[in-house]
């Protein structure tokens, strides 16, 4: 068959399909920053730390109470998205009135703590955590063995995306919030109570991170570094598709794990840095992002 | 004014000739410079400096009348973070002997710096043989392994098996080109065949499309050439795609007791590695593993038993040299061998490269495991002149001059 640039197609599609689904735990890392910066004007520098915090959470529960991977598929994100909401109320809600940095600055100190504690705690070698029973092994496609555990986290993720995309732009409740993150003030004079709902939005955006860090943890170790490792990703996969969009952050995070995976092909030594030659191309030209509205 | 002139002749004599036989400033500082937060904290980081200082209690924090200090700085697996440090601490901080430094492009840089500045340099951490090579120093000491004694144990030992064809995932730095480079030169010389190779950035999280390449390639090993962090992903990894299923044997290049540890018995069993050291050896070994595990609530790695056992010869040789001078101190510690619970006679060669016996080791299996950090059963032992290049051929410039 045809070989394109001294690549089989076998090995290609195998690629591809292996972008896809980096591309698709992307795009649930980076919906969660999308939403919080979308509806709250927040940067939440804290997000690669939030999913570290949600694989540690699924450690723990398996560790010390038993519990197994798809209880705490639920238990992890509820967890970290509870530290999400008393972080909200106890710090950030101060910072709302002033500028977008001290919000970076804020989380970015937050998340270099965690990190610190974790890691002074645990070491950096990481912790195992075994694959559920039920997804071990794999499907020999023909072209390349898919693991059972990868298309799950495809499943998941999309189905995650897709629905919260749709809970935002398609339902009264996502009405609301957007509306609320518009105007405040107007929509508070309306009867609307607009602190909760944007609390509750935070801990939904940082419950995502956490839910992230649980899929996570049967493929990468669980150790304290791997969300400083990802974060710096999912901020440009945001940034490329549109600081404020939704849309933008999952069609990006698939792309971007597409044009990673390509790159893993024809010269892998460059694997790390094709997303922000992108980014640098695309503030470039279209600074508000591929998706983004001009604010 | 002759009276003046010769006084003050007499006095500068007098000063510059007490100077060489004390030791400068009254104290010897160590400074142990190493990875503290990144990928190598656990194989080195701070149970790297309880090592060295576990060393200087041994002499009872006072060596040839001076008292000893032990210093720590993290480079962030950053050359030019380590090269500044280095630099900063010998100019400013009147370091004398900096020890361990993993990460080979880190210590690379340190080296130029120590040779430049004639400080002696104990290299615990790092693999690359261009340190006993092309790179190397009169002050400089390389301890406690190479990548030439990883290919040497774990590569020739696979090939002797039957597993002639090899394809490398390599770290794409400084280390992880010289392990490849050595695996794949004396897989070569044994007849093997490699199939390919594939670099991936240092720190990398998925290793998903490298394993579908080298599962690809058809090799019967996949070498990988990294270290820590990356090691630990890619064997996960390549249990989930199953890579060993498929009949394709995977060999970790550099895996340290923590990386095992990391991984779990489960996951990490049957792979074979070459060690410089492993705790439960013998009672000498058993013994010093305790003490350390009680300081840092794991059992050392061979980076941290190296730094121990570099220091304690170091110190041994200021102590018989009466000074901190780094020539002298090189050269009472090439004349002496090194005995402790690391090595028994271990020879310092012109190039630096200490030559001692290394090991040859696999993981156990769950159930051979009596408990935590029981996980290596030692197959075989590989003498130093097997394990190690022999200077003539090492490309160190020292070592020609030695033969003029």
């Amino acid at each position: 068959m045809f070989e394109l640039l001294g690549v089989a197609p076998q090995v290609l599609f195998g690629q591809l399909l292996l972008g896809l689904i980096n591309g698709s735990f992307y795009a649930l890392l980076s919906l969660g920053l999308a939403v919080i910066f979308g509806m709250l004007n927040v940067i939440n520098f804290a997000h690669g730390a939030q999913y570290m915090l949600g694989a540690f959470a699924a450690w723990m529960l398996m560790q010390w109470a038993g519990v197994n991977y798809w209880l705490a598929l639920f238990l992890a994100p509820t967890v970290v998205g509870l530290v999400g909401v008393v972080l909200e109320k106890t710090l950030l809600s101060r910072l709302y009135k002033l500028d977008h940095l001290y919000g970076l600055l804020l989380t970015f100190g937050l998340a270099l703590m965690l990190e610190g504690g974790f890691r002074h705690q645990f070491g950096v070698s990481g912790m195992p955590y075994p694959i559920p029973d039920a997804l071990k092994g794999g499907q020999n496609l023909g072209f390349m063995f898919m693991p059972n555990y990868r298309g799950w986290v495809v499943v998941a993720s999309l189905t995650v995306c897709l629905g919260t995309w749709y809970a935002i732009e398609r339902t009264q409740l996502g009405a609301y919030l957007r509306a609320a993150t518009e105007n405040p003030v107007l929509v508070q004079a309306f009867g609307i109570n607009v602190p909760i709902m944007i609390t509750a939005t935070y801990g939904f955006g940082v419950a995502l991170a956490g839910l992230a860090g649980v899929l996570a943890a049967p493929i990468y170790q669980v150790n304290p570094l791997m969300g400083s490792n990802l974060i710096i990703i999912v901020f440009a996969v945001v940034v490329i598709g549109g600081m404020g969009s939704i849309l933008g952050a999952i069609v990006t995070g698939l792309g971007l794990g597409l044009l990673e995976g390509l790159t893993k092909v024809f010269y892998p030594e460059a694997s790390n840095i094709v997303i922000f030659v992108v980014m640098a191309i695309v503030l470039l030209i279209k600074p508000a992002g591929l998706f983004g509205r001009e604010r | 004014m002759r009276t003046l002139l010769l006084t003050g002749a007499a006095f500068a004599a007098l000063v510059s000739g007490s100077a060489s036989a004390q030791v400068s400033d009254n104290v010897i500082k160590i400074g142990v410079l190493n990875d503290r937060s990144g990928i190598y904290a656990d194989i080195a980081g701070e149970g790297s400096a309880v090592a060295a200082r576990m060393a200087v209690e041994e002499f009872g924090g006072k060596v040839a009348g001076a008292t000893v200090e032990v210093i720590t700085g993290d480079h962030q697996n950053k050359a030019d973070i380590a090269a500044n440090l280095a630099r900063q601490w010998i100019d400013t901080d009147k370091v004398d002997v900096i020890a361990d430094v993993p990460n080979s492009a880190a210590a690379l840089a340190v080296q130029g710096i120590t040779k430049d500045k004639k400080r002696i340099f104990l290299m615990s951490g790092p693999g690359s043989t261009d340190l006993t090579g092309k790179s190397c120093s009169p002050t400089g000491f390389h301890w406690t392994y190479d990548n030439h004694a990883m290919a040497a144990g774990t590569g020739r030992a696979l090939v002797e098996q039957g597993k002639k064809s090899w394809y490398f995932i390599t770290a794409d730095y400084a280390f992880g080109h010289s392990l490849e480079a050595e695996t794949t030169a004396m897989v070569k010389q044994l007849n093997g065949t490699v199939k390919g190779a594939v670099r991936h950035p240092l720190g990398t999280a998925d290793f998903s499309s490298y394993l579908l390449q080298a599962q690809g390639s058809g090799a019967q090993v996949i070498g990988l050439a990294n270290a820590g962090g990356d090691t630990t992903n890619a064997v996960k990894q390549a249990a989930e795609f199953g890579i060993t299923q498929g009949g394709q044997d995977l060999a970790g290049l550099l895996l340290f007791i923590n990386d095992v540890h990391a991984l779990g018995l489960s996951t990490a069993q049957g792979l074979l590695l070459t060690t410089g050291f492993y705790w439960d050896m013998n009672d000498e070994t058993r013994a010093w593993a305790k003490k350390f595990e009680e300081k840092v609530g794991r059992k050392p790695s061979m980076i941290q038993a190296g730094v121990y056992s570099s220091v304690r010869h170091y110190l041994q040789a200021v102590q018989a040299a009466g000074t901190d001078d780094a020539e002298k101190v090189a050269a009472k510690m090439r004349a002496t061998p090194v005995n402790d619970m690391l090595m028994k006679n271990g020879k310092i060669a012109e190039n630096g490269r200490v030559f001692h016996d290394m090991y040859l080791a696999q993981v156990k299996k769950p159930a051979e495991s009596k408990g935590a950090w029981d996980y290596y059963k030692i197959v075989s032992t590989m003498p130093a002149a097997q394990a190690f290049l022999d200077p003539k051929n090492s490309g160190c410039p020292l070592v020609k001059l030695a033969q003029n």
